[in-house]
């Protein structure tokens, strides 16, 4: 496997053959046009995956029943507990603490942190690493309206706009309004921002953005974010308590309304615990390895919507759910980087997206729904795609034009793990272009939370990915680090507060799983999986058919 | 334009590896026991293919998160090599154990109290294995990320503090360098703690940042929001629409809308 097939390096001589043009163009400040508002519309309708009818149905119980969600979704909100609520004692507590968060990415991290500065107990259970999430992959940025030219009423704009008008504006308010708070709070945790010579950030533009403001370290952002701060919990174990491989795996209620604690799962020695807390913050990322119609995905191992299905089951409702965001640039070749994510980065430094005559044939930076579709549209219906010899097919992302434009060696420096890792099957992207299509991204929806991250059951808070409602059907590149952080921190203060206004934690009950699995008899669903299914499983059909248990 | 959208039928297969038609079967040795995998896989996916399913050892997928260290030999060849199993391809008669955790130091520190001015002092104290390194260089033969780790320990020694933060930037703490110092040095720990004194103290400051989280705390944008929150979708699309965009070359800083009001 060393870099491009022949067939691939014929076809590249046609991008390079109109390279010079494009390079001229684009220092003349001139692009590819932008659709038009009506245009954008017409082109998601006709070739976002979202807007399939096949593979969707509505969820039959729940309090969102009714609603209509991927077929993927849909059977793990009608699942049965891991737990037979009979067989389980919570008479004693294994744990008992003023806030557990669930979740330990970059929304759970910074909730604890946030719950620990109020004075609170915290409790931080996840179910892989500390800091294994999809924080540690986000490449690009992190968006926060900090320049004189700008400020978090363009971001608002730029936030509902690239949502369709679909985002609750409270919880778009918020975000706008605390990202210098949250960018601030890290230049103080020392996270190596990319700065100039003076100490001035350095900004870009990302998709769907009116002014630069795209906040990076190298293409590691969300890596140096999360290393960041798991770095500073780890300096705060008298009062951040972290349980790994111990995903939970049902909320506990008083019965009434109110939040109780948590099942946990020690997914090594198959051991439960129970925890007592007075509030609970979710944190548990989204479902990109639920591979929602096949795609493959960009996502963590460990994404697998627990944190839905826990809430669902206490009844919390469901924001936007069916929305699915597919990452424009995801990479085709070669197969070992199938699904591996190119960041937005990349075309936010000027390169232009290509079909197999080397022609542009949209604006680099719509959207990213209205991205893919252009994506999908050339492909798919166009047919000018670039076919790989696995079947796959895609487009090419002109990487060696950021060079050209900014000078030699920016590709090594702004994209380091990029380089690296096309590196190590020869293909040197500041030389030669990457093939990309649409991957599986992000969950845009989620629980349903008000700007103070409360959801409808009592002391449960909820923040990051899992949430529904910031970013309304698309988000924005740099917004979801910014989500995490703003929101992670604000369930983990309120949740804080809320611990100390009671005097002790409620008495916990799996009351709510008893009456879910009735409503499942009800609604006559035979045979029902048990859930939340924790880790994806990849073994392949020669093993499976062995697996005879 | 426009066939009909229920034809179109994503490409894709989860995250199971399309082989490429015609790849060999190869063997490989997972802790020792032979498997037969196709040739091209990344290790990740051969020891999934293989049968195993992951709990530890696995993380991201994508080359940054470092859950996946792994060492490997070849059958014949004395030669002990390193990489991440998600990065990493196979081949034929490759031995292969994943080190899915290893101890580190990792002393406590309170980054707020520390003396500006004594911050190589700070690093003695708290890391004094470092100014043991023997300089083998077997670090930066093992780590995946291609980092100079011994050059940026050499850095650290010398109280390069700055150059030690740049040079280990792209760490994913992934911990293969710390198994195989033999002055029981944990580089990657220690590398943490100077990037973070480099973005405290060795950096400087965003001033116009400061600047604007005083307005936030002012309130000023507050009653901006709420204007927008509190009008009709209709005006919020033509507010929208009207955007004017920041020129892309434009300087940091540099530039200023027409509406200034809203700044």
């Amino acid at each position: 496997m060393s870099g491009y097939t022949r067939e691939f390096k014929e076809l590249i001589k046609r991008v390079e053959a109109t390279r010079p043009a494009r390079v001229e163009k684009a220092r003349r400040g001139e692009h590819f046009p932008a659709l038009t508002m009506s245009q954008r519309k017409e082109w998601l309708s006709a070739y976002h995956p979202d807007y399939k009818s096949e593979g969707r149905r509505a969820v039959a119980v729940g309090p969102s029943k009714g609603q209509v969600l991927p077929e993927e979704v849909a059977v793990l909100l009608e699942s049965r507990s891991l737990l037979d609520p009979d067989r389980v004692s919570l008479d004693e507590a294994d744990y008992e603490t003023d806030v557990l968060v669930i979740g330990g990415g970059g929304a759970g991290t910074a909730a604890a942190l946030a719950a620990e500065e109020a004075g609170a107990k915290v409790l931080l259970s996840t179910k892989l690493r500390h800091g294994d999430s999809n924080t540690v992959m986000a490449e690009g940025g992190i968006q926060c309206a900090d320049q004189e030219g700008d400020s978090p009423y363009f971001h608002y704009l730029d936030v509902i706009g690239g949502g369709h008008f679909t985002n609750k504006p409270d919880l778009v308010a918020a975000l706008a309004n605390d990202a210098p708070l949250i960018i601030h709070w890290l230049e103080g945790l020392g996270m190596m921002f990319d700065k100039l010579p003076g100490g001035r950030m350095k900004v870009r533009h990302g998709g769907g953005t009116s002014r630069k403001r795209m906040h990076s370290a190298g293409d590691m952002t969300g890596a140096e974010i999360m290393r960041v701060i798991r770095d500073e919990s780890r300096n705060r174990t008298e009062k951040i308590k972290v349980l790994e491989f111990s995903p939970a795996v049902e909320l506990l209620t008083d019965g009434s309304g109110a939040v109780a604690g948590a099942v946990l799962y020690n997914i090594e020695t198959k051991e439960y615990y129970v925890v007592r807390a007075k509030a609970v913050v979710i944190a548990t990322g989204g479902f990109g390895r639920l591979h929602i119609q096949g795609f493959p995905t960009t996502n963590h191992y460990g994404a697998t919507a627990d944190g839905i299905v826990m809430a669902y089951r206490a009844g919390v409702g469901l924001q936007d759910l069916d929305s699915t965001q597919y990452h424009p640039t995801g990479a085709v070749y070669p197969e070992q980087n199938v699904g591996l994510l190119i960041t937005e980065k990349v075309r936010g430094l000027g390169a232009q997206l290509l079909n197999i005559d080397g022609e542009e044939f949209c604006f680099p930076l719509e959207p990213r729904d209205v991205e893919s579709s252009c994506i999908l549209r050339e492909c798919l219906d166009v047919g000018k795609g670039i076919p790989t010899p696995t079947g796959r097919v895609g487009v090419w992302l002109d990487s060696p034009m950021i060079d050209i434009l900014h000078g030699e060696g920016t590709v090594r420096k702004e994209l380091p793990a990029k380089y690296i890792q096309f590196k190590r099957y020869d293909i040197d992207i500041s030389k030669e272009p990457m093939l990309v299509f649409p991957t599986l991204h992000y969950q845009n929806g989620g629980l349903s939370i008000n700007e103070r991250c409360e959801t409808t059951l009592r002391g449960l808070y909820a923040a990051g990915e899992v949430s529904g409602g910031v970013h309304g059907r698309n988000r924005l590149m740099g917004n979801s680090l910014l989500d995490v952080l703003v929101f992670g921190r604000r369930a983990g203060s309120g949740a804080a507060e809320y611990a100390k206004s009671l005097r002790q934690s409620p008495a916990p009950t799996l009351e709510h799983v008893r009456a879910f699995h009735r409503e499942l008899e009800g609604a006559g669903i035979e045979d029902p999986v048990t859930g939340p299914v924790l880790l994806p499983d990849y073994a392949p059909e020669h093993v499976k058919k062995r697996q005879w248990d | 334009m426009g066939k009909d959208k229920d034809a179109i039928k994503p490409l894709a297969t989860g995250d199971r590896t399309i082989p490429p038609e015609g790849a060999r079967m190869i063997p490989i040795y997972i802790m020792g026991r032979e498997y037969q995998v196709p040739e091209t896989l990344t290790v990740m996916k051969a020891v999934e293919y293989a049968g195993y399913r992951y709990v530890r050892g696995c993380g991201c997928r994508g080359g940054i998160c470092g859950a996946c260290a792994t060492f490997y030999r070849f059958v014949g060849d004395y030669k002990l090599k390193a990489g991440l199993a998600c990065q990493t391809v196979v081949g034929p008669g490759m031995i292969i154990v994943q080190l899915p955790f290893f101890p580190a130091n990792r002393p406590d520190y309170d980054l707020e109290n520390i003396d500006e001015g004594a911050l190589h002092e700070e690093l003695r104290r708290l890391y004094p294995e470092v100014f043991k390194c023997v300089g083998c260089g077997t670090c930066t033969r093992t780590c995946p990320m291609d980092i100079d780790v011994m050059d940026y320990i050499a850095l650290m020694k010398r109280g390069d503090l700055k150059g030690a933060a740049q040079k280990s930037f792209d760490c994913v703490m992934c911990g293969l360098c710390t198994s195989r110092c033999p002055a029981q040095i944990s580089q990657f720990t220690a590398a943490m703690f100077v990037r973070r004194l480099c973005g405290k103290y060795l950096m400087p400051k965003a001033e116009h940042l400061a600047k604007r989280v005083e307005e936030v705390k002012s309130g000023r944008y507050e009653k901006m929001l709420k204007e927008l929150t509190e009008m009709s979708e209709e005006d919020v699309k033509k507010l929208y629409v009207e955007r004017e965009r920041e020129p892309d070359m434009a300087e940091p800083g540099t530039w200023l809308p027409e509406d200034k009001e809203h700044l």
